[in-house]
Order: structure tokens, then C-alpha cells, then sequence
């Protein structure tokens, strides 16, 4: 069962092979055993997970049905959990127990989900190695010498290292991509408005959006389909039809046309990505897609218009931790200014310290027009490449990052180099498109490769479709790393 | 362009975060780096481009002004650094 994925699982329940409470048991003690090693989970509670398994087992033997009833599942640390500690990685709130459930969070319990813990992150979700996490850095499970990716790193260390069968992350600029492209997982990001973001700890409202990490594409489908829909807490939750997500799974792929932008098949990518790339649009060919030549010439534009809107958004987000109401207050303090300068200065890391101050800046009178509005109408035309590309393709693929998981350390001490490692997946948030990494392969020192795939607005059931199709061919979703076995 | 160690002073009283001497210079030096950085965007002619604010366009959508929460103040005060008679409490500002 630790294998499994959740189909599997679910089988398992309701055959009552196995009871919720044995499941709960089961991984609960996987994480105990490897948890300090890897360092996946901020917050577990033995308890309180019991409890709901137990729940959950009554409420299958009141002749409840359902497929995520009694599914252990572990939450990015960025989703408020009623009664259980929600840190969003950082200092500022390592004291804070939610009052309150996400919507994501209070979706999955009303389906009977069985929460197993809270996973480590990049601080407040700003960075892409989880080297700014308050509690340490998570390992790769696949080299702990290396990092697992970010923002959602814990989440996908702990899928990777099967502590937990699926995860939720969230993705502002990459955080649920690039970690499951570096532990070899399935990671999905919906079009914006998909998932409902209250409860989500902000860090840029505009580019934020919640989604589902597993082992296949056939788990991102069944867990997004008890994530995603309307909230009237979320004034930008869209209205639309609920959606089996899982629905075109099965479809074939004759006649798929996959388009390749050359931006994304240029300088940068390392030769290990390129060769596992290369070899899964082999495989897409088999399976009788078409591939175009795309062009989306202003994604080069990404990474500095990101970081742009990104600090911004961030810099009015995060202005709510004043030590006021909750969260760290400085012990030491004069008047109300000083006490907010110093429960900031005390309770905030270095990257979000430098992304509050370049937000505050480009926010700043007299530079408004020259960043944040340019980097605005740049978004634009980033979003109409995309608009133009899929008129003639129906999915766009490529890599998700330009290089297998790096050492810890490695991007040393500039932050631009980190702020490139998402180069590949910015864009698709600046544009609000649904985007997806699934291993393709091994490259140096045998990490894991992600293959991105790109979707036009609210195509996550093609997108679900066309990584399945993949999955029932290949194996790589189904490798593990040793300490996974 | 690049920021002087007073600028950075200013932004960070603007953001309300106390700056060591150290940090100033340290996290001055990475932000003319970013800032170096996304220098590029100005070259880039965005003349006639309408400003993109949000992922999707759609109407803000309201809701009826009626009372939808419950009262849970003693919850929320439960977690909070400083209470006293239902209020949250910050050093004196008023005289």
C-alpha cells in the first residue's frame, strides 16, 4: 500500500481490505521513520490524523461511498488547517494554529480525506530549492545532497519518498512544477480560478492557484476533482460547472498536434533535460500526436516581468503581518511603528525581506509606471504568445526546468540564478494557464526529468488525458528512489 | 539605475522593516542586482498594450450586503500576541 497510487488505494477501502485507520497508521509511521532525514513534514499529529481515519471508517460503515474516503493525503504548509499549526514555512507565523479551514482543506475533509500532516515550503512560497524555509531545507529523497524544488518541496519529497500518497502545493511562478519535475512526480497547476485560494496564504493573489501533487496523472485527476470549485470566499473563484476531471482520461491521442516553442528549445536547457525531452515527443509521435514548431517570443520576458508583479503583489500581502493580531511580535519594541519595524524584521527571512522591499519600491511613487505597469502590459503580450501558439496546437510541451535537481547551496548567494531555475514556468502563470510536469526520464547523477505540458484555459481534462496516455506507455512515474521502496 | 543605502533605508520604513547597518548594505546590494535585472522590461516597446491585472478577465463579482459570519472574536483573539477586554492591544498612540 505504501506504493500504491489512489485508485489503488481507494480499491483497497472499499473492498474493506484495508481500513482507514490502518492506511493512517501505515504512513504515519513511514514519516516517523524517515521524516527526520528528509525533513517533508513541519507539523504531524498523530491524534488528530487518527481521528479523522476513524471518522472516515464510520462513515464508510454507514454505507458512505466515495473515492477519496478514508485517502491519506498531507497539505503544503501554506493552507490554513483548523487547529493544526499552519507556518507558510516562516518564523512570522511559527506560533499560528488556524482558526479556520481552507476551502481546498474543508473540500478534502468533507470528502473524508484523512490529513497526515503539513509539509514543508519555501518561506511564504518564495523560492525554488526550500533553502528559505524557517525549519530547514527538505531533501530530495532521490539524493539528499540535493534539493527537492520549490516552493512545494516538502510536498513532493514526502509523495517521492512515499510518506504520503498524494500532497497538495500551490504554484505562483512554479512551486507545484519544478519540485514534482525534481522528484519526479505528477504536479498540476489549474487555470487561474479553478481551485479557491481562501485559506491559501497569499503571496501573489494575482498568480497564486492551488493543485494536486502525486504519482500519475490519474491521482492529479481524481484529487483535483475534490479540489476545485466555485467559493464565493474567493472573489476571483470562477463560476463554472463542476468537472470530472478524470473524464477524458482514456481518450486516444491520433491527432494530438503538440506544439514545441523554440524559445523553450534554445540555450539553457542542460543536454540530460534535452535528451529525455526529445525522447518523450518520440514517444507522443508513437502514440500518433503531431508536433508544430510554436513561437511565444516575449516568454523571455517572464522571469524579470514576474519579478516585477510578483514582489509587488507580495509587498501589499504580506503587509497583514504587523504582530498585531497574530504571529510573531518582537519582545522588545518602543512605539506601534517600531513594534511592526522590528516584529517584520524579526519575523521575516532574507528572500522575503528582499521581495517585500523590490514590491514597496516598484509600488513606490514615481516608479509605478516605469515597473509595475510596464511589467503589466508585458504580461499582456506574454499571454496573447499563448493565445496566438494555440491556434495551432492543442497542448504545448518542454521542459519544466532547465536542469535535474542541484546541489544544496549551488545557486550560492545571487538571487537572480534561483529566479531563473523557474524559466520555463513562469510565463504560464503570468498568462493564468493550466500547466502540468510528469517525469519523463533520468539525466545526470540519475535525477529525475519533468516534462511540461501546457493547456490552453480550463484544458486540465485534455492535459490529464494526454499525460495518462503517456503513463500507460511509460514507467517513469512509477520509479521510486531507494528509501521510496 | 542603483539605490544608494539611503534609498534603501527609505523603502524599508516604507515597508515597515527595521534594517540592520549589515543588511542594509547586504540586501541593498541584491536589490540593484534584481533591479539590474528586470532593467530589460524597458526596453521593450508596450506602447498601445492594455495593462494585464489579472490572470482572467471577469467582472468583479459582488455579493448582498448581509452579515454571512459568525462571531468568532474569542477564537481569533486566542492567538493573538496582545488582548485585554475584547481588544487587541499595541503601544499607546494617542496621548
Amino acid at each position: 500500500m505504501i506504493q500504491a497510487g489512489l485508485k489503488e488505494i481507494s480499491a483497497a477501502l472499499a473492498e474493506k481490505k484495508i481500513s482507514a485507520i490502518e492506511l493512517a497508521t501505515l504512513f504515519l509511521g513511514r514519516i516517523e521513520q524517515l521524516n527526520p532525514s528528509l525533513n517533508a513534514f513541519i507539523t504531524t499529529d498523530r491524534d488528530k490524523t487518527l481521528a479523522m481515519a476513524r471518522a472516515a471508517d464510520e462513515r464508510r460503515a454507514k454505507g458512505e461511498r466515495g473515492p477519496l474516503l478514508g485517502i491519506p493525503l498531507a497539505h503544503k504548509d501554506i493552507f490554513c488547517t483548523e487547529g493544526w499549526l499552519t507556518t507558510c514555512g516562516s518564523k512570522m507565523l511559527a506560533n499560528f494554529v488556524s482558526p479556520y479551514d481552507a476551502h481546498v482543506v474543508s473540500q478534502f475533509k468533507a470528502a473524508g480525506a484523512v490529513t497526515l500532516g503539513k509539509c514543508n515550503m519555501d518561506e511564504f512560497a518564495m523560492g525554488s530549492s526550500n533553502e528559505t524555509s524557517h525549519f530547514g531545507p527538505v531533501k530530495n529523497p532521490w539524493d539528499t545532497s540535493r534539493v527537492p524544488g520549490g516552493s512545494s518541496g516538502g510536498s513532493a519529497a514526502a509523495v517521492a519518498a512515499c510518506l504520503t500518497p498524494a500532497a497538495t502545493g500551490t504554484d505562483t511562478g512554479g512551486s507545484i512544477r519544478q519540485p514534482a519535475a525534481l522528484c519526479g512526480l505528477t504536479g498540476l497547476k489549474p487555470t487561474y480560478g479553478v481551485v479557491s485560494r481562501y485559506g491559501m496564504i497569499a503571496f501573489a493573489s494575482s498568480l497564486d492557484q492551488g493543485g494536486p501533487m502525486a504519482k500519475s496523472a490519474e491521482d492529479c485527476a481524481l484529487l483535483l476533482s475534490g479540489m476545485a470549485g466555485f467559493d464565493e470566499r474567493d472573489s476571483t473563484s470562477l463560476q463554472r460547472k463542476a468537472e470530472d476531471y478524470s473524464r477524458d482520461l482514456n481518450k486516444p491521442l491520433a491527432g494530438l498536434r503538440i506544439g514545441l516553442p523554440k524559445e523553450f528549445f534554445g540555450a539553457g536547457m542542460d543536454d540530460d533535460v534535452r535528451a529525455a525531452v526529445d525522447a518523450a515527443l518520440d514517444e507522443y509521435r508513437k502514440l500518433g500526436a503531431t508536433t508544430v514548431e510554436v513561437s511565444l517570443p516575449n516568454s523571455g520576458l517572464s522571469v524579470p516581468a514576474y519579478y516585477v508583479i510578483a514582489p509587488a503583489e507580495a509587498s501589499s500581502n504580506l503587509s497583514r503581518f504587523d504582530g498585531v493580531r497574530y504571529g510573531h511580535r518582537a519582545a522588545v519594541y518602543g512605539d506601534l511603528v517600531d513594534m511592526y519595524c522590528k516584529s517584520r524584521a524579526g519575523g521575516f527571512g532574507e528572500e522575503v525581506k528582499r521581495r517585500i522591499l523590490i514590491g514597496t519600491y516598484v509600488l513606490s511613487h514615481g516608479y509605478y509606471d516605469a515597473y509595475y505597469l510596464q511589467a503589466q502590459k508585458i504580461r499582456r503580450l506574454i499571454a496573447t504568445d499563448f493565445s496566438e501558439a494555440f491556434k495551432k496546437c492543442d497542448v504545448i510541451m518542454g521542459p519544466t526546468s532547465p536542469s535535474v535537481a542541484f546541489a544544496f547551496g549551488a545557486k550560492g548567494a545571487d538571487p537572480v540564478q534561483m529566479y531563473l531555475a523557474d524559466i520555463y514556468t513562469i510565463a504560464v502563470n503570468l498568462a493564468g494557464l493550466p500547466g502540468m510536469s510528469i517525469p519523463c526520464g533520468f539525466g545526470n547523477a540519475d535525477m529525475p526529468v519533468g516534462l511540461q505540458i501546457i493547456g490552453p484555459w480550463f484544458a486540465e481534462a485534455k492535459m490529464l488525458n494526454v499525460a495518462h496516455q503517456y503513463q500507460l506507455v511509460t514507467d517513469w512515474h512509477r520509479r521510486r528512489p531507494e528509501r521510496g521502496a | 539605475m542603483s539605490l544608494n543605502p539611503e534609498e534603501v533605508r527609505r523603502i524599508a520604513q516604507l515597508a515597515r522593516l527595521e534594517l540592520s547597518p549589515q543588511e542594509t548594505g547586504r540586501i541593498g546590494d541584491q536589490l540593484n542586482g534584481i533591479l539590474t535585472f528586470v532593467e530589460q522590461l524597458q526596453a521593450v516597446d508596450t506602447a498601445g498594450v492594455t495593462p494585464m491585472a489579472h490572470a482572467i478577465d471577469v467582472v468583479q463579482r459582488l455579493r448582498t450586503d448581509v452579515a454571512t459570519e459568525p462571531d468568532r472574536r474569542d477564537a481569533f483573539q486566542a492567538i493573538a500576541p496582545e488582548t485585554g477586554g475584547g481588544l487587541y492591544l499595541v503601544p499607546k498612540v494617542i496621548e
